[in-house]
């Protein structure tokens, strides 16, 4: 199954797949199949069921019912392993990489070589001796034929991540990997990368492997598949030929219901000065400069986007103004009011309401109710609580049913635990807490990473009408196509600085691009 | 066929009870194989061990006496970790509990009025537990010293202290060398309901009500909870973290603080040797088995307490050792540990898919 050999796979079926979870059908028969040299795109939601699936033909998870047919003979698989050892790989969406290893030795983590002959010794040997040297040579000859451009003796904390996800796909091919599932790989790429990985899956689809393509992005799905199918709630709605597929129609097959993609909206009417950042620094959680040296405005009545690759200083810009994080150097003023390393809950009072990028980690507590989760910013306030100390518990629940009704939030009960409610709607009641207290500045981060198209339009729709009661929005997303969309004003930034600035109405994305990977790498290329 | 382990959403209270119940009776079980090892009938072993926990009046009061101080220490360790503190200390908490109410009730009674004693007994057993667990929130504030080294270390600085008072600088002079203090005036004694239980009992269910209110119907109690569960969700929040942890470990040593308040003036009425006899390590395993809540741990505290009265009886009458209660003690604690597995995790059995079966065939 190396180089040279010829392919072995044909084609995969996959017929009436159900799966069962506790309370949720993820999978309600469904049938799926990709044929040799075919790039399928596997296209739904968050919790439409595609990764249970693809989980299911990894190996991962056991199906209730329904088959698997690999070149039409039985995958009847317990583990991963069986899998890997019939040509099935899986690039997941966070790499299974140790950083301190180099790229070779990350390859040969859990290889085994084949004994050369039956003998104890041979097997002893194949068992105990790592021979680096061959996996090198092999590797070498892998990523040259597929353009798949890596050292292999560099450590992979030195790599970026589209090198290190370059890394994650020349190890499913050195384990002869012919059906490969890519679990949404451009999540974590600049656009320039996303078109070389096209090149590379391309390639690898010429050659006759099978490439399972996993994605919620309409427009990649329609730039690099053959053909789509479309799930949503555990069924499947339908497959179609690329060629015959639209965005419009593919989001109708996704939500079941049209969706607009441009929004109408008014030029921006700025106002003064809301926010604004002095050469602002701070150090990232791993000690590294997070920030260094962060200047910008945000004006009443405009939204600011900041584009960039994950991991640039992001997190750090949103949490340095809501007073998570300490500005080792620079001032940030806010409504005329010096709020540098000041409290988070005095930057709150002021007006500042913060989204927060992992709303899962700090935005809610888990184990908590929905409305607790509502007054998670404002228990202490009169309103909800007498003296400050005695809660109110009709007047918690009363305004908690009033967000749910007026953010359509779907949940049984505000006494559910929010754990149990989907990603979309855990996020509208974040966005409604935040924006309960009627603020005037508004730092919204990856407002809409893993929430579901619907949700996705409300949300945006609630970001532009605040612009338009003059708010003053500091959008950070690491979903280009969301910057563009709502940005009156595009800021990227890469390694801590804000390298370019640019204005609605004279977005070219390639610039956007090379700015976001960094003018320095723009050069060498 | 076989075991797999699926991810809850969430669970139930029944699943909840279950797991407990399921728990201690993996951790019984165990205690049997080590009866039967030495060749014990367990089911006998286990009824006598009942009857002599609550068989007669007498022993469920003796019980009782013995869950008095387990209940004040358990609830005072669960407070704490509601809010993600280890409170090691309940131990030096009681101890220190009981040494300021032995110093008001040996030197105050001179001066203050009869019916003021005992209120100022309880009073400095509360205070001095809680002077004593407020150190550690100190030194986790302003020196970073993690609370379950700082809460440890602090129970053998107590132990030692107050063995220093009734060995020597407070022992009774007419004590014929007996290691203790002189007795307490009588108005510093706290009322007794029957034989040796006192009304630290009532205490006790008291303070579990007030917690509970603290918890779940006041702010404080929100944020406490909101810090024990996510301590980047309390910065976001804006919620002052340190005020609390200062009030929390204030409140859980001062809890403790009147079980070693109970011992010398509801029991021995002095401060003698035994005072430290291992409530504060034990009110985890009470705190563990109540689920951190406080109804949980009225029932955990007489549960624990039972076990250990019920071994003395096994001592006598099948010649076993006491420390039997130790043994199933920690059986109960890590099944507990264990359970919570299958409270995240629900155990499927599974067989092949028939489906599977017909083209395997």
């Amino acid at each position: 199954m190396g180089q040279g050999m010829a392919l072995q796979f044909k084609h995969l079926h996959m017929n009436g797949i159900v799966k069962q979870f506790p309370g949720v059908l993820a999978c309600d028969h469904v049938d799926f199949d990709v044929q040799a040299g075919e790039i399928h795109a596997l296209l739904g939601e968050n919790g439409a069921g595609k990764s249970t699936l693809m989980k299911i033909l990894y190996g991962l998870y056991r199906h209730d019912e329904g088959e698997i047919l690999l070149n039409d003979e039985p995958l009847n698989a317990s583990s991963p392993t069986d899998t890997i050892a019939r040509g099935v790989g899986m690039i997941h969406q966070h790499f299974m990489l140790v950083p301190s290893l180099t790229v070779v030795e990350n390859i040969a983590l859990g290889l085994r070589e084949e004994p050369a002959d039956a003998s104890f010794i041979s097997r002893l040997r194949s068992r105990s001796v790592l021979d680096l040297g061959r996996i090198r040579k092999k590797l070498v000859e892998l990523s040259e034929t597929y353009n798949l451009r890596v050292n292999p003796d560099s450590p992979i904390w030195q790599l970026s991540v589209g090198e290190q996800q370059r890394v994650e796909i020349l190890r499913a091919l050195y384990k002869g990997s012919e059906l490969l599932i890519l679990d949404e790989p451009t999540a974590v790429l600049t656009p320039q990368e996303v078109d070389d990985l096209f090149l590379i899956l391309r390639q690898m689809a010429d050659d006759g492997r099978g490439l399972i393509f996993i994605s919620h992005k309409l427009h990649e799905v329609i730039n690099l598949t053959h053909r789509i199918t479309v799930l949503r709630d555990g069924c499947r709605v339908g497959s179609i030929a690329t060629q015959d597929a639209t965005k419009e129609i593919l989001a109708e097959m996704m939500v079941g219901r049209p969706v607009v993609f441009q929004y109408d909206q008014d030029a921006a009417k700025r106002g003064p000065v809301r926010l604004s950042m002095q050469n602002v620094e701070s150090v990232s959680d791993r000690g590294t400069p997070g920030l260094s040296g962060v200047s910008m405005e945000v004006h009443a009545g405009e939204i600011v986007g900041v584009a960039g690759v994950s991991g640039n200083g992001q997190k750090e810009l949103a949490e340095v103004i809501a007073g998570l994080r300490v500005a080792t150097a620079g001032s940030v003023t806010a409504l005329d009011k010096d709020i540098t390393n000041a409290e988070p809950a005095k930057i709150k009072s002021l007006g500042i309401s913060y989204i927060p990028e992992e709303r899962m980690v700090d935005g809610i507590i888990k184990d908590f109710s929905v409305a607790e989760n509502y007054i998670l910013r404002d228990c202490t306030t009169q309103h909800y609580a007498a003296n400050g100390l005695f809660m109110r518990f009709n007047k918690i629940k009363d305004a908690c049913e009033e967000a749910i009704r007026a953010y359509a939030i779907k949940t049984p009960h505000t006494s559910t635990k929010i754990k149990s409610l989907s990603g979309g709607n855990i996020q509208k009641l974040v966005l409604a807490r935040e924006l309960s207290s009627d603020p005037q500045i508004i730092i919204a981060s990856q407002p809409t990473r893993g929430v579901d198209i619907g949700a996705i339009e409300y949300i945006h729709h609630r970001l532009l009408e605040e612009r338009d009661n003059g708010k003053a929005i500091l959008l950070i997303s690491e979903d280009l196509d969301e910057v563009l969309l709502l940005a009156d004003r595009i800021l990227v930034i890469y390694e801590g600085q804000f390298v370019g600035e640019v204005d609605r109405d004279d977005v070219v994305i390639e610039e956007i691009g090379k700015m976001m990977a960094g003018s320095a790498q723009h050069e060498m290329a | 066929m076989k075991l797999t382990l699926e991810r809850r959403q969430g669970y139930g209270q029944w699943t909840l009870l279950l797991t407990i119940l399921g728990a201690v009776l993996v951790a019984l079980a165990f205690g049997a194989l080590l009866l039967l090892i030495v060749g014990v009938n367990p089911i006998e072993a286990y009824r006598l061990m009942f009857v002599g926990a609550f068989g007669s009046e007498f022993a469920t009061v003796d019980t009782l006496v013995k869950a008095s101080p387990l209940l004040l220490t358990g609830l005072g360790v669960s407070l704490a970790l509601r809010a993600n503190i280890w409170n090691i200390g309940a131990e030096g908490q009681l101890v220190m509990g009981g040494f300021a109410a032995a110093g008001v009730a040996l030197f105050w009674s001179e001066w203050l009025p009869e019916p003021l004693l005992l209120p100022a007994v309880i009073l400095a057993g509360f205070v001095g537990g809680a002077l004593w667990g407020l150190i550690p929130a100190l030194l986790k504030i302003f020196g970073g010293v993690n609370e379950i080294v700082s809460t440890l270390m602090l129970n053998y600085v107590a132990v030692l202290w107050v063995e220093y008072l009734f060995f020597d600088a407070w022992r009774d002079p007419r004590g014929f060398g007996f290691p203790g203090t002189a007795e307490f005036p009588r108005a510093a004694w706290l009322p007794r309901l029957t034989g040796q239980l006192h009304i630290g009992i009532i205490f006790g269910l008291i303070i579990a009500a007030l917690i509970w209110f603290l918890l779940n119907r006041t702010t404080i109690g929100y944020e406490i909870r909101v810090q024990g569960k996510s301590p980047l969700s309390a910065r976001y929040a804006g919620i002052n973290v340190m005020r609390n942890l200062m009030l929390v470990m204030f409140l859980s040593g001062g809890i403790a603080g009147l079980a070693g308040m109970g011992e010398v003036a509801g029991i021995s009425h002095r401060m003698q040797n035994g005072l430290a006899v291992g409530y504060g390590f034990t009110a985890l395993i009470v705190a563990f088995l109540g689920r951190l809540s406080p109804p949980g741990v009225i029932v955990a505290a007489v549960f624990v307490a039972g076990l250990s009265v019920g071994s003395e009886q096994l001592q006598l009458s099948m010649n076993l050792p006491a420390s039997f209660a130790l043994i199933l003690q920690g059986a109960v604690l890590l099944c507990i540990a264990a359970g919570d597995l299958f409270l995240r995790y629900r155990v499927r059995l599974n067989v092949r898919p028939p489906s599977q079966q017909m083209v395997a065939e």
